[in-house]
């Protein structure tokens, strides 16, 4: 199929304000002389010559690099230089080179995408013949036309289509692609204190010496562990889904850390957790259910149009349709008949456009047993019934409503009868059956919760023959009723529900809504995690509820399942209080779910009740939005995000799901099947909604434990380097003197203690995986923030406070009136350095010892490696030829050699480690023994069963739903009733904008 | 391993299956458990003990005695004299007298001792030039900028060795005198060289380059002796000229400078070769007269003369063994602590139930 359509490529970007345009359409000249803009393309940052300035100058933009470069400045005055210029301006270099490699990595990435974009090729009607021209080159006012599955990268309008119902199918993709997230590092800058000759100037030294409390490599390390986190979550097999071969992607490197502190997670409901698909599973026909039993497929071979992907396990139905029951017969003929499937018939083969997935897989099954639907006119609809084909005369189509809850059609069949179709939701098909059905009624009603109990979407099927004259006087009133001006739709209901009554029931349909594979399994172990789910999807309620309850989020055993579905502002917010009052007078001792739906979720009233929303959805375990537009979730996402300080995360597949992910914090797109758009606009992407758990509650958890320990362990090593020169400044007359060698500071953080701190905070693991799962509890310390909150924060402070009283005062009161075993000096400056420096770092070494969980060979190697090199780089950096080759960079010549050789050092070293490290051993003995949290009782348990490794996580069994029944089976917007059935749309092609430009309902429905 | 296998087949994305992508690398998972963590604190209890022990032993028979000759003696009149800058040239001398109570066996070692004089300050730490003192040519006559102000005199002559330390240099001279029993004097005899560490005097520090026709004095010159040195560094040592210029023993000893403000430096060794010495410092009495010249009420300091002796662990230092005893106290405290908690809180293991 082709449609015609024209560009009036209203450039997207910088839209000024609103001003009249003038344009021809295909008058390229006229349009020209506007100098609209152009159709091109751009989403990259630089080209070639800007790239290098213009970057430089964002980097410096950065408040860390200023200041780094303000350090830089400050460190070039001689008279304030308490270091030399080089402690900062090798790692500068190294962070602004790695920042502007990345850079132009990405603007490459960038410039590739946008020539794809602006080459792809489209026709554009010039001179009055068809050209291929490229998108980029499309100007304001051209005619295109666009084939099926083609991108479209301009606004256009459409003028006409090649579809016999003028119909267009449209997903709406943002073309944007990626979305960065900017992360703010706070600094906080401790003043020195000075007392000495030139404050000003003093102040300025310790301004530099005191710099190592934000260090340059604390945001190179904290990249390189977030890249490695990331890899980590690239490299994982158990989120690789095979049947698609994708593996699990980390789209952005920043967010690792965030997956450790989900508390609200938005998700998307068709094609995330279920997969879009439609089986037609049971069926009851006149009291008969089929479909249970065998696990042999149905063989559909003697029907030459049956859908080979349909599958069927029930060989009775078969025989039973074979053979000629007028009841199956006229069950699947009403399944054929009673819709509004749009057939396209390609190939030899035939294709269904649905405008929902339900109503598909009826026409499907019909089709497969016999009753193939095959085209389609405003007046006729032609069947291949047994092979015979049957062309039957629609003479009206009373469409889905929310409220009728049904459909009929009334058919002449070739043989002149006038029958009535109808299938609805058993309820409202019950109340209208004719008495004599109400025996199969009773049968069918147990039939139908059996089906419920199994999760399915259960129709009631039920027909009508119709005496002619009846129907004739009927159909004044109908049309009368159709062209009234006033309260068309109400008295249109009216006549339908004079015809529709005394129904003959048929039996009833069951479709199964596919869940993704592992999806309540996933919610139950998200949910033990604390973390409150929330639905939002463009559904109807009940399908909506229905999918909530089959995938565990909704529960039995909730205390109470709220609806809240309201059409006007008052009456929510009434019901909403009325709601809130309830669960603030229990105090949210029991499980809560919540359903809202979206009808009253426009804007206006979120603004006015979005308190009251958040109040009591806070309080609900899990919260099911319906009919909610992408802008709604949206709107959603944002509300929560603002009210709560909670991170919030959104998982979605579609492009209706984009605005959704863009706003959480976190963005996760559902890959494979769809179109790329979700993925696009994501931070992470995999295959599969169960990965999701693994995500969070192994990678997030881990990443989120890593970089706090790292944080931690960081500040607290830095703290206590710095806290060190505090304290000399008591014996130096706060003359900014350093206690340690300047080497040893530039050195300190970018060689010494770089690596293993690195490995701690890329390899560490509390518990293994399978412990995080079997113990979904261990998440909820990321939740609340605990390990580096503000508190942590002064544990550290006071710590790193402890630690340099220690590192200082005991290495002064041994050396400072002590001298070596040949009476020579022991106390002077550079001996104390070597000796202040070196109890450091052993001090420091050993708490990240402490700090250690997962002692893998890497780790072990980094840290014996990295002591072995500070005592190697040490000699060598005080050894003669040092000294003599650049003697006045290494002045601390011999300082080495004759301080460690004496034995009064070691000691000194031995008493500050052991007085640095056992207080935090005993502190940590003592909280384990008496408030161990739930991190320590996994770990106890862990020791406990170390021969015996954990158990599987248990099958889910599939909860058995007893009182719950949907009899959903209709699409959610209005159907195409009119348009079926009006000839209008030849004629007037634009008429129905909703399904030519939809915003989320039918684009899932299209997607099928 | 790492690369992407080529090829499109269909699991040709599947990532390796290594331990270390999978994040499953063997590991040790050491924890603070009782039976770990209990033991440690009565080992290491033991440990510091034992130390403590032996260190308080060592250092109970290492001697250390001070004299502060600031105004003491007769030094009243010499202390006065060099708080005035304009008498500084004038030469003054003093005597001190003091008793050593025991005998100091052994080698004894003779120290200067300086109080609140802050040899760490920043700027006068860096103010020197290693480079000048390690005997290059070039730098004899090019002090550093960071010598500065005294890297040149009024009159633009460089300044050798340059810098406010070497400046600052301290110019007392001592001679302490054995007063026996018997009325007579004997001089204690000291070694004034071999004070100051190997590396320093080997490698540290140089003259510039000289031989059999060109003297240390023709090296130095064009360059001028420092503001307050009385006299040229290539004349510091009148009985031994291998120790002039800049590996003189006592300069390289004060440019070594001490970490804190109050320090000691080595002086000079008793030599125990004869007379009354050979068993070490004898008890008794003594003199001892000083050649004062270095001003330390400027900045309200004192000084002495400290006598010692050392061991292995050093001189005397009683802070570490009291350190280590007391160290050894609190850990045994909290050893018996934590096994009180262990015991009642945590050997059944409720605590760990959920």
């Amino acid at each position: 199929m082709g449609s015609l359509l024209s560009a009036c490529g209203i450039n997207v970007k910088k839209k000024k304000v609103e001003e009249e345009r003038h344009l021809r359409a295909n008058d390229r000249e006229f349009n020209l002389s506007f100098k609209y803009a152009n159709n091109a393309i751009k989403t990259s940052k630089y080209n070639v010559f800007t790239f290098l300035p213009l970057n430089l100058f964002e980097q410096f933009q950065r408040l860390a690099n200023a200041y780094f470069v303000f350090l830089l400045i400050l460190q070039l005055i001689p008279q304030i230089s308490s270091l030399s210029w080089f402690t900062t301006v090798v790692p500068l270099l190294l962070v602004l080179s790695i920042t502007l490699a990345k850079d132009l990595s990405d603007d490459i990435t960038r410039h590739k995408n946008d020539n794809h974009v602006n080459n792809r090729k489209v026709e554009v009607l010039i001179n009055g013949e068809l050209k291929s021209e490229k998108w980029m080159n499309v100007q304001v006012g051209d005619i295109v036309k666009l084939e099926n599955n083609e991108f479209v990268t301009a606004d256009l309008l459409l003028l006409s289509s090649s579809e016999p119902l003028n119909l267009i199918y449209i997903e709406t993709a943002e073309l944007d692609g990626l979305v960065s997230k900017p992360v703010n590092v706070n600094m906080n800058l401790a003043d020195g204190a000075n007392a000495s000759l030139s404050a000003f100037l003093t102040f300025w030294s310790y301004v530099i010496i005191l710099n190592t409390v934000v260090p340059i490599s604390l945001y190179v390390s904290v990249e390189i562990l977030r890249l490695g986190n990331s890899y980590f979550i690239d490299w994982d097999r158990k989120m690789y889904h095979v049947k698609s071969d994708t593996p699990a992607q980390a789209r952005t490197t920043t967010l690792n850390e965030e997956l450790g502190q989900i508390k609200y997670i938005f998700s998307d409901k068709t094609g995330t957790l279920t997969q879009n698909i439609m089986t037609f599973n049971r069926c009851s026909i006149n009291g008969k259910s089929y479909g249970k039993s065998s696990k042999k497929k149905v063989d559909f071979s003697w029907n030459p149009l049956a859908d080979p992907k349909f599958c069927f396990h029930d060989h009775k139905l078969v025989e039973v349709v074979k053979s000629g029951s007028p009841e199956v017969q006229a069950f699947f003929r009403l399944l054929a008949l009673c819709h509004t499937v749009m057939p396209e018939e390609k190939t030899e083969e035939l294709f269904y456009q649905a405008q929902s997935p339900d109503e598909g897989a009826l026409v499907t099954a019909a089709r497969n047993f016999g009753f193939v639907f095959r085209s389609r006119t405003p007046e006729t609809i032609s069947l291949v019934e047994m092979g015979v084909p049957t062309t039957y005369e629609l003479l009206a189509v009373l469409d889905f409503n929310n409220v009728r809850k049904r459909m009929s059609v009334i058919v002449r069949s070739p043989e002149g009868k006038l029958t009535l179709f109808c299938k609805g939701a058993d309820t409202i098909i019950y109340e209208r059956l004719h008495p004599s059905s109400s025996k199969l009624m009773e049968v069918t009603t147990e039939h139908l919760n059996e089906y419920a109990g199994e999760g399915l979407r259960t129709l009631a099927l039920a027909y009508k023959d119709l005496d002619e004259d009846e129907f004739e006087k009927w159909k004044e009133r109908h049309h009368e009723a159709s062209t009234s001006l006033e309260d068309r739709e109400a008295k249109l209901d009216t006549i339908y529900e004079e015809i529709e009554k005394d129904l003959l029931l048929l039996g009833a349909s069951a479709v199964e809504d596919k869940l993704q594979d592992g999806v309540p399994q996933t919610i139950e172990q998200l949910a033990k995690a604390d973390i409150k789910i929330w639905v939002l999807t463009g559904d109807k309620q009940e399908t909506a509820e229905n999918i909530g309850y089959s995938c565990n989020m909704l529960r039995e055993e909730m205390k109470e399942i709220f609806i809240v579905a309201a059409n006007t502002a008052e009456e929510k917010s009434r019901l909403l209080g009325k709601k809130s009052q309830v669960v603030e007078d229990e105090k949210v001792d029991g499980e809560y779910g919540l359903v809202i739906n979206g009808h009253s979720l426009v804007r206006e009233i979120v603004l006015l009740i979005e308190n009251r929303i958040y109040l009591t959805a806070c309080m609900c375990q899990a919260v099911i939005c319906c009919r909610v537009t992408p802008l709604q979730k949206a709107q959603v996402v944002e509300l929560v995000k603002k009210h709560k300080k909670a991170v919030t995360l959104a998982i979605g597949d579609g492009a209706n799901d984009v605005s959704m992910i863009k706003t959480a914090h976190i963005g996760v797109g559902i890959s494979g099947q769809e179109g790329m758009q979700a993925v696009l606009s994501s931070d992470f992407s995999f295959a599969q909604f169960r990965y999701l758990q693994r995500l969070l509650l192994v990678h997030g958890r881990w990443s989120y434990l890593r970089m706090c320990k790292f944080l931690r362990y960081f500040f607290y090593k830095n703290f206590t380097f710095t806290f060190v020169h505090f304290w000399y400044g008591f014996f130096c007359g706060f003359s900014a003197q350093t206690v340690y060698d300047e080497w040893f500071i530039t050195l300190y953080n970018l060689v010494y203690t770089a690596l293993p701190v690195i490995g701690l905070s890329i390899f560490d693991q509390d518990v293994n995986d399978r412990w995080s799962f079997q113990y979904p509890q261990l998440y909820a310390p990321g939740q609340l923030n605990q390990y580096f909150s503000k508190m942590a924060f002064a544990r550290i402070l006071l710590h790193s406070c402890y630690s340099s009283l220690v590192l200082f005062f005991i290495p002064w009161a041994a050396m400072c009136d002590t001298v070596r075993d040949d009476g020579k000096d022991i106390a002077d400056y550079q001996s104390f350095a070597l000796l202040a420096q070196t109890c450091l770092l052993i001090a420091v070494s050993v708490q990240m010892g402490l700090d250690t969980y997962y002692w893998t060979a890497v780790n072990q190697f980094f840290l014996w490696g990295s002591l072995s090199v500070y005592f190697a780089v040490t000699f060598t950096m005080y050894s003669n030829g040092m000294y003599l080759i650049f003697t006045s960079s290494f002045p601390f010549i011999g300082t080495a050699r004759n301080s460690l050789n004496q034995p009064n050092v070691w000691l000194t070293i031995f008493l500050t480690t052991i007085l640095c490290i056992l207080p935090v051993v005993a502190k940590r003995f003592l909280f384990i023994q008496l408030k161990p949290t739930i991190n320590d009782k996994v770990r106890h348990k862990v020791r406990q069963a170390k021969a015996v490794p954990p158990p599987l996580p248990r099958k889910f069994p599939r909860r058995r739903i007893s009182t719950r029944r949907s009899g959903y089976a209709f699409s959610h917007a209005r159907g195409y009733g009119d348009l079926v059935t009006s000839g209008r749309f030849l004629r007037i092609p634009v008429k129905s904008r909703p399904a030519l430009f939809p915003h989320t309902d039918t684009c899932e429905s299209v997607r099928s | 391993m790492g690369k992407k296998q080529a090829g499109t087949g269909p699991l040709s994305r599947r990532p390796d299956n290594s331990a270390f992508k999978q994040q499953r690398l063997p590991a040790w998972s050491p924890s603070l458990t009782a039976q770990t963590v209990l033991p440690t604190f009565y080992i290491l209890s033991l440990v510091c003990l034992f130390l403590g022990i032996w260190l308080f032993i060592t250092v109970e028979n290492t001697y250390e005695l001070k004299v502060d000759y600031t105004n003491a003696g007769t030094c009243e009149r010499c202390f006065d004299l060099r708080k005035h800058v304009i008498a500084s040239k004038t030469a003054c001398t003093c005597t001190v007298s003091f008793q050593v109570p025991k005998l100091f066996q052994g080698d004894v070692f003779f120290y200067y001792g300086l109080r609140n004089f802050h040899q760490n300050l920043r700027r006068y730490m860096d103010s020197r030039d290693d480079a000048q003192m390690v005997g290059r040519k070039n730098n004899l006559k090019a002090p550093s900028s960071y010598c500065a102000p005294f890297d040149f005199d009024a009159n633009k002559v460089p300044i050798a060795p340059c810098g406010a330390v070497a400046n600052s240099v301290f110019n007392d001279s001592l001679t302490v005198v054995y007063n026996p029993a018997d009325g007579s004097e004997i001089q204690v005899p000291l070694y004034r060289k071999g004070i100051a560490w190997y590396t320093d005097k080997n490698v540290k520090f140089r003259n510039p380059p000289t031989n059999d026709t060109f003297t240390l004095q023709q090296a130095f010159e064009g360059t001028t002796r420092p503001l307050y040195w009385q006299r040229p560094v290539y004349e510091l040592d009148d009985t031994n000229s291998n120790n002039n210029g800049f590996i003189n023993d006592d300069l390289i000893v004060w440019m070594r400078e001490a970490a804190f403000p109050n320090f000691k430096k080595l002086y000079g060794v008793l030599n125990r070769a004869q007379g009354p010495f050979t068993e070490g410092l004898p008890p008794g009495n003594y003199t001892l007269s000083i050649n004062y010249n270095f001003p330390v009420e400027p900045f309200r300091g004192r000084k002495e003369l400290v006598i010692s002796m050392v061991t292995w662990f050093g001189g005397q230092n009683y802070f570490l063994p009291i350190a280590y005893l007391v160290t050894s106290g609190l850990i045994l405290v909290a050893a018996v602590v934590l096994t009180m908690v262990y015991v009642k809180v945590g050997k059944n293991g409720k605590n760990m139930e959920e």
